[in-house]
């Protein structure tokens, strides 16, 4: 039915009145056709008469709906109404037609035409509906459709055909549990599968596949919640900010609040022996008999024979099926395959079942057998001790049906025996042919062979023909052994097999028809009261009554709590019942029970129980109780009737039969977390630390501590484990990994496997960049770098050269040497002492807390007084004492905050001036001997007096000190024993501007002290109006101290003796004084003049402490503790006396002291020099050892130590500290035959140093090792101030006197109460081997011919002079020179002594026209520079007189072992006229 | 030192030692001076300064104020050994003694901008009780040899230490040249990296140590 809306479009003016003109829904097609006629019609009528509208067509107008399409659209409208009308006509003709429609489409164009004139009775067709009747329908969809029944199909239909269902539980296999489906849908998919003919769904059991159930039960995650709705407050979400554990490592890491809040419950329940020593005969038996009743409970609860049997029957049967369904068609390898395997497996089933079995019937037996030997004990002795009764219970069984299954069995089994023993026969026989074949073939080859070898055996010699065949078909047999003919296999016998079967099954089976055996144990029975036991049975009651037992819980080995004592009861069970809450904060990592039992007042230990702790998951209230099994092996007797434990006792009369029985039980426990009041599991998170968990999977099937993956798979295999169970799914997973090679365990481990990732950049770039090694080399503290300043940032900015001036030190070091075997040794000793400067690095930078924190002492009861006393003291008192200073520690310092103070109070004997015009005086020239050495001064003095009162000459001396190169001089004083008493200031600056202890103490500078004569000159004094004067300074002596000596004394104070040349050309040493003085006559023992001194740095600082770390050591415990002792004692009674024990070799490790003395022979060519004098050769020896130059330890072991280098070491080194000339010396006078001792003690200005102590004709003299100068004990100018112990080959002494001074002190050692030994009568010397060479290796000549070494010094030393006078010429008297050479040879010889009268002689000729000031200066060779320096400090140089010309000789003495001797001659000369 | 190539950076700091608080001691005076590594050196400004002596003051009574400037420019080629700022704090005891009451350190913040430091302070601690009553007694405290100590790490587990109270500072950090030697301070919110310094010598700066 169609509505049209009919639109009317004409202008207002000819609109025709017309109400009725509405839209008026068409009933029919014809109906409105027509009325379309009718209003066209109207329509022309309208315009054919054009008027006025009336009031009503007015009105019409303006209310009336308009349509507002134009006329085109209007006829569009209706073109477009049509079509429906026409499709609606041909839908309802029922012919629906598709290309009718089309082509009635192309039509429409055409047709609209025409559309309007034609009716819709056209097109239309009238016809009735067609029904189909229901019974027609039903059948048609009948066809069509299909409804599953839900009745349960057969599963005879869901099986292959001729297959009957096979079900897998059955066969013992893991079928998992399905999800669950109601029966009826299940049916419904069954028949609809089996409609569709696709059997392939269902599995060998006749059901739907299904895979088990996978949803579990639990959810795993946690419900979620909707933020919008209003929470329980409860289940709020509460943030809380990320904490970092308090519990170390072996702590439980908590993560949360429960801020381990972990407890362990362990709940002891009771325990039961199993024995015990105070069993009884009968005890023991019945709990044997409770043993195997428990065994047998245990096994029936498993029923292992039932489920062998009825997986065996299982597998029959899949066999069976197999073999049906395949009938008689040839079966495929891997079905033969698959029934060997099944077959395989029964067999193994059936070998189990069989030994299950087995043991059942035995375990019957065996409590049957036990119970009658209980019933025959109680008999024997008349009482009863367990309350154990047995009862058999018979369960009746149907005879028939019985045996029948029991001959099926037994023929099952022979069939199965038969059947393999044909296949085992079979393949015997194939193996049999075979090999038979294959011999055959052998032995076919073989007759071919040898009839070949025959025929050529026979050509070659006829006559042997026989014998050699033999031997040929022997030896042939025997070279070649072919396979060894088969044998043809044993037919089976099948006789044999049903006997063997039956006969067993009789052993292990149950006869047929036989009742089944239950038995059943109660503990009901009476017990016989004590009153009416026999006595033994009374004590040993008595006994079981007193005592107890009790049990301690530890937890990681320790104590946490113990049960009450509960005393043993007769039936040797203990009930505890207690649990133990143990709230814990340390991993579990053990707990262990111990069983104790007390008797009266002692107790023991019975067995240590281990509980394994708990996996989390098992918590208190689920937790089984466990029973462990504990034992203890002590031997128990007693003398009654007890058995007691670990003795042989018997149950027999006669005694046979022994049995021997430990103490044993069971211990009921269990072990589990604690629950939380609001049901929260006190357990720790199970992310313990504990290893192999991963591996978890596989300790719960029993297989624990396997993580060998090969292992791991090896034993899933043998053990057939199930795939399909999900117990076992880890392992699967783990071993299809594992397979797979995924998870390839390395064989390695590696500490920092992220360390590549976290490289700053790699290795080679590190390598490369030239600022990352500048950067590292700083770090590393290396001595050039230490301290550089502005490593630039770029890489290009750091040049080569930086670095050059490290390879450059050593190149140079090498070359300023002017003797290869000096510059080897310097490099020797440069790597040993980087080496060592390496070890003790980490050292360096340990602290203690007076590095740190400056803090007051406390005041003691001594300085307190001290300070009270200090308040009664004069302000200024007339004798002031120099106070101590504040130190300060050396790490603020900069440049300019240091200053060297010097006071320089006095010198004493300098020479005096000679007048030019001297006229010698020959004095003989002798040799001296000790005694007229140490008595000189009287003579001398004696001879000299009358010479110094005719020509008093006066000296003007004055001190010049340098430092580097910063010179200070004081005023001039007046005559030979001037006084000056002038404080100097001389800046001191560290080198690189590093005033860290470590560069302080390395370094080398000196501080030299020269004395000066002033001469005044008069120039050109002719007329006497002007008199123009020159001054020029005449170098006098020197005293040279080096730094680090100051440095570590802190301050120094004294008189030290001034090294003046042998020869002062213009001047004598003038004994000072006519007097015959008392004071003058201690002072003078010694020749030579002095100095008194005060030197200090300003502030002090305090020297770096030498490494507070212990030595490795070769000695043994005892001796290094016995020295510690020692030495500690020492410093605590005599605090100022050092006190030498053990040393530090050159390797770092501690020696004895008294290992480095052994007689040693000094070189023969200065024993042969003097061959008649041995003072002589002791004077020269000391010389010799003088002459190897020294080098403190501090030096060139910075801060480190002080090493000890042995003799050897020392002349290879040929460079050393006072120690070792001190023991080199000693070694040789000990060698002379002398008695020597080596001084260990303090002198000026080495500071702690050690000297040498002999005793000859009566006295004892002290040498200077480094000086070769001796003195008497009761010299006053001798430098040693201090004696702290005395060592000698085999022992040290300690001073124990109440002076120090060698004045004040006697040296006799033996004397015990003035030295106090080390070894003693107490403690033994172990006679401690040397660790001197026996020899020393002795270099007799000079490697190097020492001209050169002559003339290489010699013009160094000319250019370094020219140098030092830039602005003046320089001219050498080569007369002069020559001269001087040739005498130096002579100063060399006499040792500087008593030369200077000849000298001055044989400078005679020269002294008329110049005036010569000179000296030769004397050294031992180490380096050029120290030469040089000794040069630069006699000011020589400074002689600004135009005149002035120079003489310079240098001469080189060689000593054996390459120890030379330099002499260095100087002279300025000024011609007078 | 080109524009384009600098070989230094410089870091300029601008600042006060504000305040303190050291709620039971009063009239104290603090002293501050720089640690910096071997890379570093001062080119103006002050590198020590000790400051007045502050009381509380009424209005404030736990607070002491110094407003001490600091106004010190370092060069430097090298990041290692940033400098530090170490504070020491001194007033007198009971007895009228001067003694120590705190000491501190901080780096100086590597961002460039305006920042506030708060220091915890602390004097090192007597070995012994007798010591410390003595130290009390003769108004000789335990003091650190060196107050630079306290800005290195080396050698401090043989000290015992008690807090004290705080020292605010306030910087002003302004540098230049940092970023074109391949040290970017600036937070990484700032996306806009300059072509210039990126595209600044691929191979050596932007590594450093």
């Amino acid at each position: 039915c169609l509505l049209l809306a009919l639109s009317l479009w004409s202008p207002p003016s000819d609109l025709p009145p017309r109400p009725q003109a509405k839209p008026v829904p068409g009933s029919s097609h014809s109906e409105s056709s027509t009325m379309r006629q009718r209003m066209k019609d109207k329509l022309k009528a309208a315009r054919s008469e054009m008027g006025l509208p009336t009031a009503e067509e007015a009105y019409n107008f303006f209310t009336f709906d308009f349509d507002p399409e134009p006329d085109e659209e209007t006829r569009k409208g209706q073109k477009r109404r049509t079509r429906p009308e026409g499709e609606n006509e041909e839908g309802e003709d029922g012919g629906d037609d598709d290309e009718e429609k089309e082509e009635e489409d192309k039509e429409e164009v055409t047709e609209e035409l025409f559309l309007i004139d034609q009716s819709a009775d056209d097109f239309l067709v009238f016809k009735r509906a067609e029904y189909m009747g229901y019974q027609r329908r039903l059948q048609s969809e009948n066809e069509l459709l299909f409804t599953p029944s839900f009745l349960t199909v057969p599963a005879s239909s869901k099986v292959p055909e001729n297959m009957k269902p096979r079900y897998l539980e059955e066969e013992g296999l893991y079928v998992g549990e399905r999800p669950p489906m109601s029966l009826t849908n299940q049916n419904i998919l069954e028949n609809r599968i089996l409609k569709q003919e696709q059997v392939r769904w269902f599995g060998d059991d006749g059901r739907i596949m299904a895979l088990p159930d996978p949803i579990k039960e639990s959810s795993t995650r946690p419900p979620l919640f909707h933020i919008e709705d209003d929470l329980d407050p409860a289940l709020q979400t509460v943030y809380r900010k990320a904490l970092v554990s308090k519990h170390a490592s072996q702590y439980i890491s908590v993560g949360g609040e429960t801020n381990g809040d972990y407890q362990l419950d362990v709940d002891v329940s009771g325990l039961i022996f199993s024995h015990h020593p105070l069993f009884s005969q009968e005890h023991v038996l019945g709990s044997r008999l409770v043993q195997l009743y428990d065994q047998h409970l245990s096994r029936q609860h498993r029923n292992l024979t039932e489920h062998l049997t009825t997986k065996l029957n299982g597998l029959r049967n899949t066999i069976g099926n197999m073999l049906e369904v395949h009938g008689g068609q040839r079966l495929t390898p891997v079905m033969q395959q698959r029934i060997s395997e099944y077959k395989q497996e029964v067999r193994n089933t059936r070998r189990l079942r069989d030994l299950e079995q087995e043991k059942d019937r035995t375990l019957l037996k065996g409590i049957v057998k036990i119970w009658k030997e209980i019933k025959a004990l109680r008999d024997f002795q008349r009482f009863t001790n367990t309350p154990y009764k047995l009862y058999l219970r018979r369960e009746e069984v149907e005879r028939a049906s019985d045996v029948r299954e029991y001959e099926a069995e037994i023929q099952a089994e022979v069939d199965e025996l038969l059947d393999e023993m044909e296949e085992d026969y079979q393949r015997k026989v194939t193996e049999y042919r075979r090999q038979q074949e294959e011999w055959k073939v052998w032995r076919r080859k073989q007759r071919a062979k040898n009839k070949k070898k025959k025929k050529t055996q026979s050509q070659l010699d006829d006559n042997e023909d026989d014998e050699d065949n033999d031997d040929d078909d022997r030896t042939d047999g025997e070279a070649e052994p072919g396979p060894p003919k088969p044998k043809p296999p044993e037919e089976p016998d099948m006789e044999g097999v049903e006997k063997q079967v039956s006969e067993k099954a009789s052993r292990i089976r149950r006869k047929p028809g036989e009742p089944i055996l239950v038995p059943e144990l109660t503990a009901s029975g009476p017990i016989t009261p004590n009153e009416q036991c026999p006595r033994g049975e009374f004590a040993r009651r008595e006994d079981v009554a007193k005592r107890s037992i009790f049990i301690k819980v530890l937890y990681n080995d320790k104590e946490v709590s113990r049960t009450d004592n509960r005393s043993l009861n007769s039936d040797f069970r203990v009930h505890f019942g207690q649990i133990f809450n143990l709230k814990i904060v340390n991993w579990p990592e053990s707990i262990k029970l111990q069983v104790f039992e007390v008797l009266g007042l002692s107790t023991t230990l019975l067995a240590d129980v281990f509980v394994p702790v708990p996996e989390s998951s098992i918590l208190t209230g689920s937790a089984p109780s466990e029973e462990l099994v504990f034992s203890s092996n002590l031997r128990v007797m007693f003398d009654h009737e007890a058995v007691g434990s670990d003795v042989p006792f018997s149950f027999e009369v006669d005694g046979s039969n022994r049995q021997t029985l430990l103490t044993s039980g069971k211990l009921s426990c269990s072990v589990s977390w604690a629950v939380g009041e609001d049901d929260v599991p006190l357990a720790p998170p199970t992310t313990q630390p504990n290893g192999l968990k991963q591996l978890d999977a596989i300790a719960s099937i029993g297989a624990s501590g396997l993580n060998d993956m090969k292992k791991l798979g090896e034993w899933a295999t043998e053990s057939r484990l199930d795939p399909n169970d999900p117990n076992n799914a880890d392992i699967m997973q783990l071993l299809k990994v594992a397979s797979s090679g995924e998870v390839t365990a390395p064989d390695y481990f590696r500490l920092e496997q992220l360390q590549e990732e976290f490289n700053f950049v790699s290795e080679e770039d590190l390598e490369q960049s030239r600022r990352f090694r500048l950067l590292r080399l700083r770090n590393q503290e290396v001595a050039e770098f230490r301290n550089y300043k502005f490593v630039p940032a770029m890489e290009r900015e750091v040049t080569d050269k930086v670095f050059e001036v490290r390879s450059l030190r050593e190149i140079v070091d090498t070359k300023g040497h002017l003797d290869a075997h000096r510059a080897l040794v310097a490099k020797h000793l440069h790597k040993i002492r980087e080496s060592i400067i390496n070890r003790f690095l980490i050292a360096k930078h340990h602290f203690i807390m007076s590095d740190l924190v400056q803090e007051e002492q406390v005041p003691t009861i001594g300085i307190l007084g001290l300070n009270l006393f200090k308040l009664a003291e004069p302000k200024r008192p007339l004798k002031p004492q120099r106070k101590e200073r504040k130190k300060v520690t050396a790490q603020n310092l900069s440049d300019g905050d240091i200053r060297l103070l010097l006071n320089i109070i006095r010198a004493y004997d300098i020479p005096v001036r000679k007048p030019s015009v001297n006229k010698p005086a020959v004095t003989s020239k002798s040799t001296r001997s000790f005694t007229e050495t140490l008595t000189a001064g009287q003579s001398q003095r004696a001879t000299q007096g009358s010479d110094w009162l005719l020509n008093q000459v006066q000296v003007r001396p004055f001190v010049e000190v340098s430092f580097q190169r910063s010179v200070l001089q004081t005023t001039t004083a007046d005559g030979p024993n001037p006084c000056w008493n002038e404080d100097l200031q001389l800046p001191f600056s560290a080198p690189n501007g590093d005033y860290s202890t470590a560069n302080l103490q390395s370094m080398k500078d000196e501080i030299f002290i020269n004395i000066f004569d002033e001469v005044q000159y008069e120039l050109g004094g002719d007329r006497g109006k002007e008199v123009h004067t020159r001054l020029e300074k005449h170098w006098l002596g020197s005293v040279k101290i080096p730094f680090s000596t100051i440095y570590f004394q802190s301050r120094i104070d004294g008189t030290f003796k001034v090294d003046t040349p042998p020869v002062l050309l213009g001047y004598s040493k003038e004994r000072s004084l006519a007097s015959d003085g008392g004071y003058d006559a201690v002072r003078s023992l010694t020749e030579g003049a002095f100095i008194t001194l005060f030197i200090t740095i300003e502030p002090q600082l305090v020297p770096g402490e030498t490494i507070r770390e212990k030595f490795e050591s070769q000695e043994s415990e005892g001796l290094l503790l016995a020295s510690e002792v020692f030495e500690r004692d020492a410093a605590v009674h005599f605090p100022d006396r050092p006190c030498l024990t053990t040393v530090i070799n050159i390797n770092g490790k501690t020696v004895f002291i008294t290992r480095y003395l052994r007689p040693l022979n000094p070189p023969q060519e200065l024993l042969d020099a003097f061959p008649n004098s041995p003072q002589e050769a002791t004077d020269l020896i000391a010389r010799y050892v003088s002459l190897i130059p020294s080098l403190p330890d501090s030096v060139s072991f910075a801060g480190v130590c002080d090493l000890w280098s042995t003799c050897d070491q020392f002349l290879t080194l040929l460079a050393g500290d006072e120690e070792e000339h001190a023991v080199l010396l000693c070694n040789y006078f000990l060698s002379m035959g002398k008695k020597a001792w080596l001084i260990i003690g303090t002198a000026i200005p080495e500071g702690p140093t050690t000297y040498v102590l002999t005793y000859e004709q009566n006295r004892y003299l002290i040498w200077n090792p480094s000086s070769g100068q001796y003195y008497g004990q009761y010299d006053t100018f001798c430098p040693l101030q201090t004696v702290g112990c005395l060592v000698s080959a085999d022992n040290v002494w300690l001073n124990t006197q109440a002076y120090t001074s060698p004045l004040r002190i006697r040296f006799d050692v033996t004397k015990a109460k003035l030295w106090k030994p080390f070894f003693s009568r107490a403690f033994p010397n172990p006679g401690l081997s040397s660790v001197q060479c026996i020899t020393l290796h002795i270099i007799l000549h000079l490697p190097f011919p020492k001209i050169s070494l002559t003339c290489r010094i010699e013009k160094i030393l000319k250019e370094k002079i020219m140098e030092w006078r830039p602005r003046n010429p320089t001219r050498w008297n080569r007369y002069c020179t020559s001269t001087l050479r040739h005498f130096l040879p002579k100063l060399e010889l006499s040792r500087g002594r008593d030369v200077a009268d000849e000298h001055r002689l044989e400078l005679q000729s020269l002294l008329g026209d110049y005036r010569i000031s000179g000296f030769p200066l004397h050294l031992p060779f180490s380096e050029v520079r120290p030469i040089v320096e000794a040069v630069y400090s006699t000011g020589v140089h400074n002689v600004e007189a135009s005149n002035v010309e120079f003489a310079l000789a240098v001469h080189v003495h060689a000593y054996p072992n390459n120890v030379l001797s330099v002499w260095v001659y100087l002279a300025s000369l000024i011609r007078m006229r | 030192m080109t524009a384009n190539s600098p070989s230094v950076f410089l870091l300029m700091i601008n600042g006060q030692i504000e305040g303190a608080n050291f709620p039971e001691y009063d009239d104290l005076y603090c002293k501050y001076c720089f640690v910096y590594g071997h890379d570093w050196a001062p080119t103006s400004g002050l590198e020590e300064g000790i400051s007045q002596i502050t009381s509380k003051g009424r209005d404030s009574p736990h607070r002491l104020v110094w407003n001490f400037p600091l106004e010190i420019t370092f060069k430097s080629t090298n990041p290692l050994g940033w400098p530090q700022i170490v504070v020491s704090v001194y007033g007198p005891d009971t007895f009228g003694n001067d003694v120590v009451r705190g000491y501190g350190a901080t780096h100086i913040p590597i961002t460039p901008g305006q920042h506030t430091r708060t220091i915890p302070m602390f004097v090192p601690e007597s070995t012994s009780r007798l010591q410390k009553f003595t130290s009390w007694l003769l108004g000789r405290r335990p003091e650190f040899t060196d107050p630079k100590v306290v800005a290195q790490g080396e050698g401090r587990e043989v000290t015992r230490v008690s807090s004290q109270g705080f020292v605010t500072l306030s910087f002003n950090i302004v540098t230049k040249d940092t970023k074109r030697l391949g040290y970017d301070t600036t937070a990484t919110e700032t996306t806009h990296t300059h072509p210039v310094a990126a595209g600044f010598g691929p191979g050596n700066q932007t590594l450093s140590m």
